[in-house]
């Protein structure tokens, strides 16, 4: 059984090799970075993925939770989303990977990954996308891996499955893949179970997973949240090298603007479901329009180490009346 | 910006709320035994803010328990307010603590608040233990809540009634109602989003003027810098580096500091951070 279906997607796989060959736009990324490298249709202007005026419902209570949400990635371009909890972030990368919870659903706008509209799409299909086009990291990596099977394994499953490798094959590219994301003794941690291993090096092996099928977009929602700072920025590094490497496209979700402005080209800031400010980093952290946005700057320019670090003077924002402000507000 | 300096002198004697010399601890027994903390001193006065950073298991949380009481030291001393604590055992730690002198405020305030009791009697209860009349302790929670920004609607709700940030600010109320010498706060902010950690973090501030002495505990530098007037790093169970915020932040001398410093995210980072802390990891991990 399992061969048979290991022989289905080994030709898929063929298949799709040969199309990606047919194309011939694919220029390589060339840095010879091993063999997990993939071979890409680069063309930068093709979204990899388009979000447009995306509003979901809970329909049970009949409201509406997001109020249109709209962004663009092409290869190698990173987007961050930056709000707190309820502000629908999350909600808008579920409804991006179809795993959206119970009675949630898109009500208006489109939604397309690879140019395909995933409004009409069958659980099979998704199943084609999932980690091969589309792949998700999230914060407690622990909770996503099965604590009684070694990690390794949980990683060779997914390129048996997806890639349809062979027992061995899958092993060595495992292992491969725990190195390229900075794991210092790949064998070792293959071997490991999720309670030998820490916060940080858990959340690089569901990383390992989710690019192992060479993915063109990996959505992090909050994945370096719950770790410490040194290990957060070596998460966000990786990431970082990942996307020059690979042209991988990124969703970086995060409360902390800061986590958001290391990474991505162009930020959205969201509020109770709405995107209360959107353009490209620079701008928004230079030109804040929105209180909310304003906030998030002084958090870091009153409080943090921009505080000690910035160049120009920080602008001085009463953060005490902003917060008031804001919570008049909601 | 003069109000970021301490109006007192830092240390000395006489302005000395918590000094710690050579603090050792150790966990387990026999084979088992693992040193948590290694020669450790700090002086913390009256009016000051320290923040202690440090990584997962670097001994931050251990040193903030052993000037708790609940964990004993194995060697060195530990003077609060005067008082050498260190051979202190229960029953004289429960009667410091009984005092009011030394509170704490931990990361999560939904598991420090007791569910079944109201906003008010939590508050109050640390006054009454203290041996203050109900209809004092009452007055005393009413005034105090404007200094943390808590409406007065709020005082007979449940914990769970409260949004997380009203939570911290009644956990931090909690501890500062006795009017305290010294309050160790672990990871206070951690868990709030950002108008809710501004909001505690200007309380945190204004309390300087009353004279109490705060440490500050987290594994982000960025979350202390705003509120710190001096910072500490352990690493692996030492201090490796001690200084005013600034220099810390501006000179950092050990290599952790650095990559502390280089890691903490902030809104104008360069690309040549990401190759120094490459070369800060491998240095450190040599």
């Amino acid at each position: 059984m399992a061969t048979l279906s290991e022989k289905v997607l080994t030709e898929a796989e063929q298949n799709s090799k040969a199309a990606v060959a047919e194309t011939g736009t694919s220029t390589g990324t060339g840095t010879g970075t091993g063999p997990t490298e993939p071979v890409r249709q680069a063309t930068p202007s093709t979204p990899v993925l388009s979000v447009r005026d995306v509003r979901i419902s809970d329909q049970a209570a009949g409201d509406e939770i997001v109020h249109g949400v709209s962004f663009t990635l092409t290869p190698g371009k990173a987007v961050g989303i930056v709000g707190e909890s309820g502000s629908g972030k999350t909600l808008t990368c579920r409804a991006t990977l179809g795993i959206l919870p119970a009675h949630f659903e898109v009500t208006a706008g489109s939604i397309e990954i690879d140019g395909l509209d995933i409004s009409g799409l069958s659980s099979a299909q998704w199943t084609a996308l999932r980690g091969a086009t589309i792949s998700a990291v999230f914060q407690d990596p622990a909770s996503y891996l099965n604590p009684s099977i070694r990690v390794g394994a949980q990683i060779a499953e997914v390129l048996r499955v997806k890639k349809g490798l062979k027992r061995r094959a899958a092993r060595g590219e495992a292992i491969d893949l725990l190195r390229a994301v900075h794991l210092r003794d790949p064998e070792l941690v293959y071997s490991q179970y999720t309670y030998e291993l820490s916060g940080g090096m858990l959340q690089r092996v569901l990383i390992a997973a989710a690019i192992a099928a060479d993915p063109r977009i990996l959505i992090a929602d909050e994945a370096t949240t719950a770790l410490d700072v040194t290990v957060q920025a070596e998460i966000l590094d990786l990431l970082a090298d990942l996307r020059e490497r690979t042209g991988l496209a990124l969703v970086l979700v995060s409360h902390d603007l800061a986590v958001v402005a290391q990474l991505c080209d162009e930020v959205l800031v969201m509020r109770q479901g709405e995107v209360v400010e959107q353009g490209p980093t620079h701008e928004v952290l230079h030109n804040p329009r929105h209180e909310y946005t304003r906030l998030l700057i002084a958090e870091h320019e009153q409080y943090g180490l921009d505080k000690f670090l910035a160049v120009e003077p920080a602008k001085p924002v009463d953060a005490v009346h902003a917060v008031d402000a804001i919570e008049e507000d909601a | 910006m003069s109000t970021d300096r301490p109006s007192r002198e830092p240390a000395g004697t006489a302005g000395t709320v918590l000094e710690v010399t050579d603090l050792e601890v150790h966990y387990g027994l026999r084979r088992r035994r693992r040193r948590a903390l290694h020669d450790v001193s700090l002086s913390v006065a009256s009016g000051e803010t320290v923040g202690i950073i440090g990584e997962t298991g670097s001994g931050k949380s251990t040193l903030a328990r052993a000037a708790l009481g609940l964990v004993r030291a194995s060697a060195g001393s530990i003077v609060i307010d005067g008082e050498e604590v260190g051979a202190y055992g229960h029953r004289q730690w429960r009667a410091l603590r009984r005092r009011g002198v030394i509170q704490y405020v931990f990361q999560d305030p939904l598991r420090s608040l007791d569910p079944d009791v109201t906003v008010e009697a939590s508050l109050a209860e640390p006054l009454l233990i203290q041996g203050v009349s109900r209809q004092e302790a009452a007055t005393r929670v009413r005034a105090f809540l404007d200094r943390v920004r808590l409406d007065a609607d709020l005082l007979d709700r449940l914990p769970g009634e409260l949004s997380g940030g009203q939570r911290q600010r009644v956990a931090v109320a909690r501890a500062l109602v006795t009017e305290p010498r010294l309050v160790i706060l672990d990871e206070p902010v951690s868990a709030l989003d950002s108008a809710n950690r501004v909001q505690i973090l200007q309380i945190l501030k204004e309390l300087r003027a009353d004279g109490v002495a705060l440490v500050f505990i987290s594994h982000d530098l960025g979350s202390v810098a705003g509120v710190a007037d001096r910072i500490a790093v352990l690493y692996q169970g030492e201090l490796v580096e001690v200084g005013a915020t600034a220099d810390v932040i501006n000179q950092p001398q050990h290599p952790y500091t650095r990559l502390l410093v280089r890691s903490a995210p902030t809104l104008h980072s360069a690309a040549a951070d990401r190759a120094e802390r490459q070369a800060l990891r491998a240095l450190l991990h040599a």
